[in-house]
């Protein structure tokens, strides 16, 4: 009854959130959900205290080569300046042709 | 001291003590969003009252004003302050753009020392915001091909400051003085209060910019002072062309000595993500901010009575 798919959390910056989001699609993932978030890690602490410091929580659950992906995208492009912590876990979803 | 300064004291002293305060981000939000078509639809009633066609010459010389401020500073980090490239552009941009509560101080200023000044100062405001970014950008990716211009350039002039800024100008013009008398309560009345409200919660924001801002020594913190007193210069020779009274003359010049900490953060971000954002929002936000609250408004008001005086 459930399918198995991959879940990619990606907790960063906000100023990406759009920029992300269209990235994220154009890779093969049918949706993401967003909320807000904070933090401390090694780009300082994220207290989401006014737009600058603000940081939010992507999560995409789609196909695991479409993952595989975004997360090779994401490393090349974002870790190098940005304060992105990205990780996948396997999740089993109803409805699999949704994602 | 202009009374809505003491707030923005009470949030660095709360900022400094670790004071656990702290504002929801949504209630932020929605005050800067109250600030910006106040501001706006000010300027807009204000606008009314004079012929269209006399604002294109006066704006075209702030644009200009608007692009020679971030080219002035840009050599100066580059060169004094050995400060790689993408930091040097993005802290240009920074300073060439403005800071919309430090307009709102100096205005409230005025008013309190009995001065009125020209309704296209909140033009000149909307102006200024965006030349400096595209010139941060330009100076950090060079201009070629590969530079996406048109991305930053949405993103600063769609974005939330410059079009609530520029609908209440619109919306003031059109509705009036008359039409804003109703609105009166919210928009004029109240104002003052909720830019004290604001500028409690900014003064929490730059005692931990002024923190981070430690940590990269001593050149920035004299061109976070420096700067805006020679930018101010710019803005007073900008404004006495202009033939501006000694109320905008004196806003003129703060404009060009603010710092943004709102518009252009997001832009550089996106746009030179190699530049460091503790470096650019530490000096404006940390330094520049509370000096031209302090220090600056007040200097400026003086040096504009000199420059329309003589």
């Amino acid at each position: 009854m459930t399918t198995r798919r991959k879940l990619l959390t990606i907790v960063c910056e906000s100023d990406l959130e759009k920029k992300l989001g269209d990235e994220v699609m154009a890779f093969g993932a049918h949706g993401y959900t967003v909320t807000e978030a904070r933090g401390r890690g090694a780009g300082g602490e994220r207290d989401a205290a006014w737009g600058p410091s603000g940081n939010i929580r992507m999560e995409v659950i789609c196909e695991a080569a479409v993952a595989d992906s975004i997360a090779a995208h994401l490393r090349k492009t974002y870790f190098e300046h940005y304060a992105l912590v990205l990780y996948m876990s396997d999740v089993d979803v109803l409805r699999g042709e949704k994602f | 001291m202009e009374p809505v300064v003491v707030f923005f004291l009470l949030g660095v002293a709360g900022g400094l003590l670790r004071s656990d305060l702290k504002f929801p981000p949504a209630f932020y939000e929605a005050i800067s969003i109250y600030l910006l078509l106040a501001i706006g639809l000010k300027g807009g009633v204000e606008l009314a009252r004079h012929p269209l066609a006399s604002v294109i010459v006066p704006s075209l010389v702030v644009l200009a004003l608007g692009v020679a401020i971030p080219l002035a500073a840009y050599p100066i980090l580059r060169y004094a302050g050995g400060l790689k490239r993408a930091d040097a552009a993005s802290i240009a941009a920074h300073y060439g753009s403005v800071s919309v509560v430090t307009f709102a101080v100096a205005s409230a200023f005025l008013v309190r020392q009995n001065v009125s000044h020209e309704g296209l100062l909140t033009v000149f405001l909307v102006l200024l915001e965006a030349p400096a970014i595209l010139i941060g950008v330009m100076l950090a990716r060079g201009v070629g091909a590969g530079t996406a211009f048109g991305p930053v350039a949405r993103e600063v002039v769609l974005g939330k400051s410059v079009f609530l800024l520029l609908g209440g100008l619109v919306v003031g013009w059109v509705i009036g003085p008359e039409g804003i008398a109703p609105l009166g309560p919210l928009f004029i009345d109240l104002f003052k209060g909720v830019l004290a409200l604001f500028l409690l919660e900014m003064g929490l924001v730059a005692a931990r910019q002024s923190a981070a801002l430690r940590r990269f020594g001593p050149f920035l913190l004299v061109f976070a002072i420096v700067m805006p007193l020679l930018s101010a210069a710019l803005g007073l020779t900008a404004g006495h062309l202009l033939g501006l009274s000694i109320g905008g003359l004196t806003l003129l010049a703060t404009l060009a000595a603010s710092a943004s900490y709102i518009a252009a953060p997001a832009a550089m971000r996106i746009a030179v993500p190699d530049a460091n954002p503790a470096l650019s929002l530490g000096a404006s936000l940390g330094i520049t901010f509370p000096f031209n609250l302090i220090v600056g408004i007040p200097l400026y008001y003086q040096a504009a009575i000199r420059v329309n005086g003589g």
